[in-house]
C-alpha cells in the first residue's frame, strides 16, 4: 500500500481530526442550553475544523500524485478491510471547500433558524463529517458509509426546516439520490468480489474486461449523475433548493453537487477507463444538453432560488463536459469549476437567504429596485452574479474558459453548444441583476416599512458583511490568481489521465488478443 | 526597441478606479466630489504624458501583473497604438469631467455620485484596454467597460432609459459571450497563448501553417464580437443609447466605449493576426469591403435623422468604420490614416456632442429644424460645431483631413478604386448631414411661432462650464490638423512608415 500512500507526518492525525471535530461538536450540542451559546459553539467547531484544514493546504506536497496525510489502521482484517484515509490533489481542494463553506452555513442561518436550533446544528455538523468523509476515504466501504451518511442529515434539513412544500421536496431528494446509491453499492460489492479488496487505489490497478468495466461504470455513473445532476436526472434539485433553508441550499449547491463530479474522478475514470472512453461521446452530449437546458430553464424563472438552482444544472454541465473531454485542461477546468461553483453559488444562495429574511419572498419582482435601499447588498450580489456567468477577472471565468479551450481543441462544434450555455448564463444573470438592483418603476418595489411600521429593508450587518466579504475575496483571488489551486491539482490530474490512457491501451490490446485467441482468459483476474 | 518594465503602467488604469472610490466617499459634498473627479482626470493625463517620451523614442512599457494559466496573463504593454488611445482618452476625460459639472448641475440631474463614479470606472477600464498586453487583459477591461457604463446609459431610469440600457447591455454582452469568448478559446487553441505579438505588426501570434478555416472563423468571431466598434449589423445599440445624458454620449462616442471597440479590433488585427496573415487569407480586403457598407449606409441614415444626437450617433457608426477600413487595407499609409482617425474622430465627435448638450441645456432644442438663429445666440458653440464638422467631413485645416488624406493614399496604394469611391461618396454624405446644421444655425430663420429673443445664451455659469471644454476640444481638433506631426510620429511607431 505504500506505493499509493504517503503516511501523515504531522504530529497529529489531521484527517481523522477534521472528521471527528464536527462529530464531537454535534455531541457537544446536546449539553448546551442557550441558543446563543449553541450558535457560537457551532461556529467555533466549524471554524476550528477550517483552521486545522489549512494545514492540508500549506503542507500539501504538490510534487506527487500519491495520497498524502494518509492514515492506515486495521479495522476488519477478515474482510481485508482497513480504515484508510488520505487526500490527493483532487480531493484536498474539495475538503478545503467543505471546511470553509460550513462556518458560512452557520453564519447565514444565525437569524434564519428559529425552531429546533440545537437539532439543526447537530444535523449540520453530522453533515460536515459525512461530506468530509466522502472526500478523504480511500476505501469503498468507508466511501459508501459516508456517502449514505449524507443522505439522512440532508433529508432532515429539507424536511424539518424547509419551506411549505418540504415534504414533497425531501422525499424526492431522498428517492432520487437513494436509488442512485443502490447501484453504487452493487458496483462496490461486484468490485470486491472480483478483486478481494476495498482499497480504492488498488482497485484502479487491474485491467478489468470491457463488459465488466461497462457495468461498473454505468452503475456508478448513474449514482454520480443524479448527484451532479445532469439532465434529465436533475428534477430533484430545483425542488430541494427552493424548499431547503438557506444553509441547506448552500450545502447542497456548494458541496453535495460536487460529490457527483468527485465520484467520476475518483471511481469511474480510473477504475473503468475503457468504459469511460466508450461512454465519452454520450456523456459529452448529455453535458451539453445540461448546459443548454439548464440555462434555458433558468431564464424563465421568476423565483430567485429556482433560477440559481437551474443555473447549477448548467454549471455542473461544464463540470461533466470538462471531465469527459479527458484532457488536462478539461479536467483542471472541471475541478476548478467545482470549487468555483461551490463558492459563487454558495454565495448566491446566502444572498437569497439574506433578502428572504427581510422580505419573506423569493420572487424577483418582489425584491426589485434594491439599489438605493441596500447598496452594500447589491454590490455583493452584483459581483457574485458576474462570477456566476464567468465574467473575466472572477473565478467563474477561469474554469469555464479552461473547459472551453479543451472543448474547442477537441470538438469545435461541441464548443459552439457550450458557448450557447455561456450566453444563456449571461442572459439570466443580467436579467436577475437588472431587476433586483433597479427593477422597473411600476410600483413593484417594496415599501421600506411594513404595516407595523417596522423597517423591513436594512442593509447588511457585520455578520453578513463578513460572510459575503470572505466569499467575495475568494471570487477575486481565484479569478486572478488560481495558480496555487492549479499547482495542487496538477500532478493528480496528470496521473489520472495517465491511468485512463494506460487502461484504455491495455484493454484495446487485449481486445485484439481476444479476437485472435478467443479462449484466453485475462490472467490479471 | 527597448522595453521598460515598470509598475508605473498600472497607475494609468488604477488612478481612475481610485478616483471612483474618492468620489463615492465624498458623495455628501458635491464640490469636493467634483474636485476629486477633475483632479483624478488631470493626474491620469499627466501620468500618461510622462510615459510618452519613451514611447516616442521607439521604446515600450511593459508590466506583467499575474499569470492565471500558462499563456493566459493579466499584463500591460504600452506602444504607439496604445499611447494614441490612452492619451486621447485621458485628455478627453478632463474635458468631460468639466463639462459634466455644468451639464448635471444645469439640469439638476439625480444620482450624480453614481454618475461620476461610473464615469471614472469606465475610463479606468478603457485605459486598461489601451494598455492591455494580452488578449485576456483586453477582454477583461472590455467587459468591465460594458458593466460600468450600463448605469450611465440608463441614468434617467425611465422607460426609455431602461430600454436603451437593456439593449446596450444585451448587444454588448451577447456579442462578447457568443463571439469573443469562442474567439479567445480558438485563439488559445491555435496559438497556445493569448499574449499579443510584440514583434511588430507584420507577424501576429498565429503560428505559420495554422488551419485557414479556423483562422477565418476566429477572425470573423472577433469582427462581430467587438460590437462596440459599431460595425453593421450590430450597431443599433448606439442610437438607442442616446437616451443617456450628453456627457455619457461623449463617453460612449469619444472618450472610451466606441474608441475601445475599434481600438480592440485594430489591436487584434495588427498584433494578433498580423498584416501578413490577413493579406494572405484575404481577410483584410474582405473586412475593408464589409465595413464600406457601414460607412455608406450609416451616412445615408444620418441624413434622414433630424434629432441632432441621433444624427451624430449614425455619424459615429460611419466614422468608426473608417478606422477599421484603414487598418483592413493593410498598406502602411492606410493603417496610418485609420489609426490617426481614432484620435481625430474622438476630438471632433466629443466637440459635436458637447455642442448638442450645450444647445439642449441652454435652449432646450434637440431638433435640427428648430436651430434657426441659434448661431447668434450661442456663437462659440456653433463655431466649435462648425469646426468639428469640418474635421469629420475632411476639409483642411481640420484634423479629419489628415486621416482621410492618408486613407485615400492607402486606397490608391492598393489600386483600389472601389474603396476610393467609397471614401469620396462618404465625404460628400458627411458634408450633406453636417453643413445644413451649421447653415440653419447661422442663416436660417427661427422656427415659426417662437418669440423673437436676442442676447447670448452662453452667459450662465453652468453654460460657461460647458462651452469652455467644447471650445478647447474644437481648437485641438483644428490644431491636430495643422500640426499633425506628433500624432504621425506616434502612429508611425506602429506602421514603421
Amino acid at each position: 500500500m505504500d506505493n499509493y500512500l504517503i503516511l501523515n507526518t504531522l504530529d497529529y492525525p489531521i484527517l481523522s481530526l477534521i472528521l471527528i471535530l464536527p462529530l464531537a461538536g454535534a455531541v457537544g450540542c446536546l449539553f448546551l442550553r442557550n441558543e446563543r451559546t449553541l450558535k457560537i459553539w457551532g461556529l467555533t467547531v466549524t471554524l476550528a475544523t477550517a483552521i486545522f484544514s489549512c494545514q492540508l493546504f500549506s503542507r500539501f506536497n504538490p510534487a506527487t500524485s500519491r495520497y498524502q496525510f494518509a492514515e492506515l489502521r486495521n479495522w476488519f482484517p477478515a474482510l481485508n478491510l482497513d480504515y484508510v484515509v488520505g487526500v490527493d490533489g483532487i480531493s484536498v481542494l474539495l475538503v478545503l471547500l467543505t471546511t470553509f463553506i460550513m462556518p458560512l452555513c452557520i453564519l447565514c442561518s444565525w437569524r434564519h433558524i428559529d425552531v429546533r436550533l440545537r437539532e439543526f446544528l447537530i444535523v449540520l455538523l453530522l453533515m460536515e463529517t459525512a461530506m468530509l468523509g466522502v472526500f478523504v476515504s480511500l476505501n469503498t466501504v468507508l466511501f459508501y458509509i459516508f456517502w449514505e451518511g449524507m443522505l439522512i442529515p440532508m433529508y432532515l434539513i429539507i424536511a424539518v426546516w424547509g419551506g411549505p412544500r418540504r415534504d414533497y421536496a425531501s422525499i424526492k431528494f431522498f428517492l432520487y439520490t437513494f436509488t442512485g446509491s443502490i447501484f453504487l453499492l452493487v458496483a462496490i460489492v461486484a468490485l470486491y468480489v472480483t478483486t478481494g479488496t476495498f482499497f480504492i487505489p488498488a482497485l484502479m490497478e487491474p485491467n478489468y474486461p470491457f463488459p465488466f468495466q461497462m457495468w461498473i461504470f454505468l452503475a456508478c455513473a448513474l449514482s454520480f449523475a443524479v448527484k451532479l445532476p445532469v439532465y434529465p436526472l436533475h428534477t430533484w434539485l430545483p425542488a430541494a433548493h427552493v424548499e431547503a433553508p438557506a444553509a441547506g441550499s448552500v450545502i447542497l449547491a456548494s458541496i453535495l453537487l460536487k460529490m457527483g463530479g468527485y465520484g467520476f474522478l475518483r471511481i469511474c475514470l480510473p477504475i473503468a477507463p475503457a468504459a469511460t472512453l466508450a461512454c465519452m461521446p454520450y456523456l459529452i452530449g448529455i453535458a451539453l444538453i445540461s448546459i443548454v437546458i439548464g440555462g434555458y430553464l433558468a431564464l424563465g424563472q421568476s423565483d430567485i432560488k429556482k433560477l440559481i438552482a437551474y443555473s447549477s444544472v448548467g454549471h455542473m454541465g461544464f463540470v461533466t463536459l470538462g471531465i469527459f473531454l479527458l484532457s488536462e485542461q478539461g479536467l483542471k477546468g472541471a475541478l476548478l469549476q467545482m470549487i468555483n461553483h461551490g463558492i459563487t453559488t454558495g454565495a448566491l444562495f446566502i444572498c437569497v437567504g439574506i433578502i428572504y429574511e427581510r422580505t419573506h419572498s423569493r420572487e424577483i419582482d418582489h425584491n426589485a429596485a434594491l439599489a438605493m435601499k441596500m447598496p452594500r447588498y447589491v454590490t455583493f450580489l452584483g459581483l457574485f452574479c458576474l462570477a456566476s456567468f464567468g465574467f473575466p477577472g472572477t473565478n467563474g471565468f477561469v474554469s469555464e474558459f479552461l473547459v472551453l479551450i479543451a472543448t474547442f481543441a477537441k470538438y469545435p462544434l461541441a464548443g459552439a453548444a457550450a458557448i450557447l450555455g455561456a450566453v444563456l448564463a449571461a442572459a439570466y444573470m443580467l436579467r436577475l441583476l437588472q431587476k433586483m438592483i433597479w427593477g422597473r418603476s411600476d410600483g413593484h418595489g417594496l415599501p421600506e416599512q411594513d404595516r407595523d411600521g417596522q423597517r423591513t429593508l436594512w442593509d447588511l450587518d457585520l455578520r453578513e458583511m463578513v460572510t459575503l466579504g470572505f466569499l467575495a475575496a475568494l471570487v477575486l483571488w481565484l479569478g486572478l490568481y488560481p495558480r496555487p489551486l492549479l499547482t495542487i491539482m496538477d500532478r493528480s490530474v496528470v496521473h489520472l489521465l495517465e491511468q485512463v490512457e494506460a487502461g484504455t491501451a491495455v484493454v484495446e490490446a487485449s481486445a485484439e488478443k481476444f479476437v485472435e485467441a478467443p479462449r484466453t482468459v485475462n490472467p490479471g483476474l | 526597441m527597448h522595453t521598460m518594465i515598470s509598475g508605473k503602467l498600472l497607475l494609468v488604469p488604477l488612478i481612475p478606479m481610485a478616483t471612483a472610490l474618492l468620489v463615492m466617499a465624498a458623495r455628501r459634498k458635491p464640490n469636493l466630489r467634483e474636485t476629486f473627479s477633475i483632479a483624478g482626470a488631470a493626474l491620469t493625463f499627466l501620468i500618461v504624458l510622462s510615459l510618452l517620451p519613451r514611447v516616442l523614442a521607439g521604446g515600450t512599457w511593459s508590466y506583467e501583473l499575474v499569470t492565471l494559466y500558462p499563456g493566459i496573463a493579466v499584463k500591460f504593454h504600452l506602444d504607439g497604438l496604445g499611447m494614441l488611445f490612452a492619451g486621447t482618452s485621458s485628455f478627453l476625460w478632463i474635458a468631460a469631467a468639466l463639462y459634466s459639472i455644468g451639464y448635471l448641475r444645469g439640469l439638476k440631474e439625480h444620482a450624480q455620485t453614481r454618475f461620476y463614479c461610473c464615469y471614472a470606472l469606465s475610463v479606468g477600464a478603457g485605459l486598461g484596454v489601451a494598455l492591455s498586453g494580452s488578449l485576456f487583459t483586453l477582454y477583461l477591461c472590455y467587459e468591465m467597460i460594458s458593466i460600468f457604463t450600463y448605469p450611465l446609459v440608463m441614468h434617467h431610469q425611465d422607460e426609455r432609459g431602461y430600454y436603451g440600457g437593456r439593449k446596450y447591455l444585451i448587444y454588448l454582452m451577447f456579442t462578447s459571450k457568443a463571439f469573443l469568448l469562442p474567439a479567445l478559446a480558438l485563439t488559445y487553441v491555435l496559438c497556445g497563448t493569448l499574449d499579443f505579438s510584440v514583434s511588430g505588426i507584420m507577424h501576429g501570434s498565429f503560428p505559420p501553417g495554422s488551419d485557414t478555416t479556423l483562422v477565418t472563423v476566429t477572425f470573423l468571431l472577433f469582427l462581430f464580437g467587438f460590437a462596440k466598434a459599431g460595425i453593421m449589423p450590430l450597431h443599433t445599440w448606439l442610437p438607442d443609447a442616446m437616451v443617456a445624458p450628453t456627457p455619457v454620449s461623449a463617453l460612449l462616442h469619444a472618450v472610451v466605449v466606441v474608441t475601445a471597440g475599434v481600438f480592440s479590433l485594430c489591436r487584434v488585427m495588427l498584433s494578433l493576426f498580423g498584416v501578413q496573415l490577413l493579406s494572405q487569407t484575404g481577410l483584410g480586403l474582405f473586412t475593408a469591403y464589409f465595413v464600406s457598407f457601414t460607412i455608406i449606409v450609416a451616412s445615408v441614415i444620418a441624413l434622414t435623422r433630424t434629432d441632432l444626437k441621433a444624427r451624430l450617433a449614425y455619424s459615429t457608426v460611419s466614422q468608426l468604420s473608417y478606422i477599421v477600413l484603414g487598418v483592413a487595407l493593410l498598406t502602411p499609409r492606410a493603417i496610418t490614416g485609420g489609426l490617426l482617425h481614432i484620435t481625430n474622430h474622438a476630438f471632433a465627435k466629443i466637440t459635436l456632442f458637447f455642442c448638442a448638450g450645450a444647445i439642449a441645456v441652454a435652449s432646450g432644442k434637440k431638433d435640427i429644424r428648430e436651430f434657426g438663429g441659434l448661431g447668434y445666440r450661442m456663437p462659440f458653440t456653433m463655431i466649435a460645431f462648425a469646426l468639428a464638422s469640418l474635421s469629420l467631413i475632411g476639409i483642411p485645416p481640420a484634423s479629419g483631413f489628415v486621416s482621410k488624406w492618408f486613407l485615400s493614399m492607402g486606397a490608391t496604394d492598393g489600386h483600389n478604386v472601389v474603396i476610393l469611391a467609397v471614401l469620396m461618396t462618404s465625404s460628400l454624405l458627411n458634408a450633406g448631414y453636417f453643413v445644413p446644421i451649421v447653415l440653419t444655425a447661422f442663416f436660417g430663420s427661427p422656427p415659426v411661432g417662437e418669440p423673437v429673443a436676442s442676447g447670448s445664451l452662453e452667459r450662465a455659469p453652468f453654460i460657461v462650464l460647458m462651452v469652455a471644454p467644447l471650445c478647447i476640444c474644437a481648437l485641438i481638433s483644428v490644431l491636430l490638423g495643422i500640426f499633425p506631426d506628433l500624432l504621425l510620429r506616434i502612429v508611425r511607431l506602429m506602421t514603421g512608415g
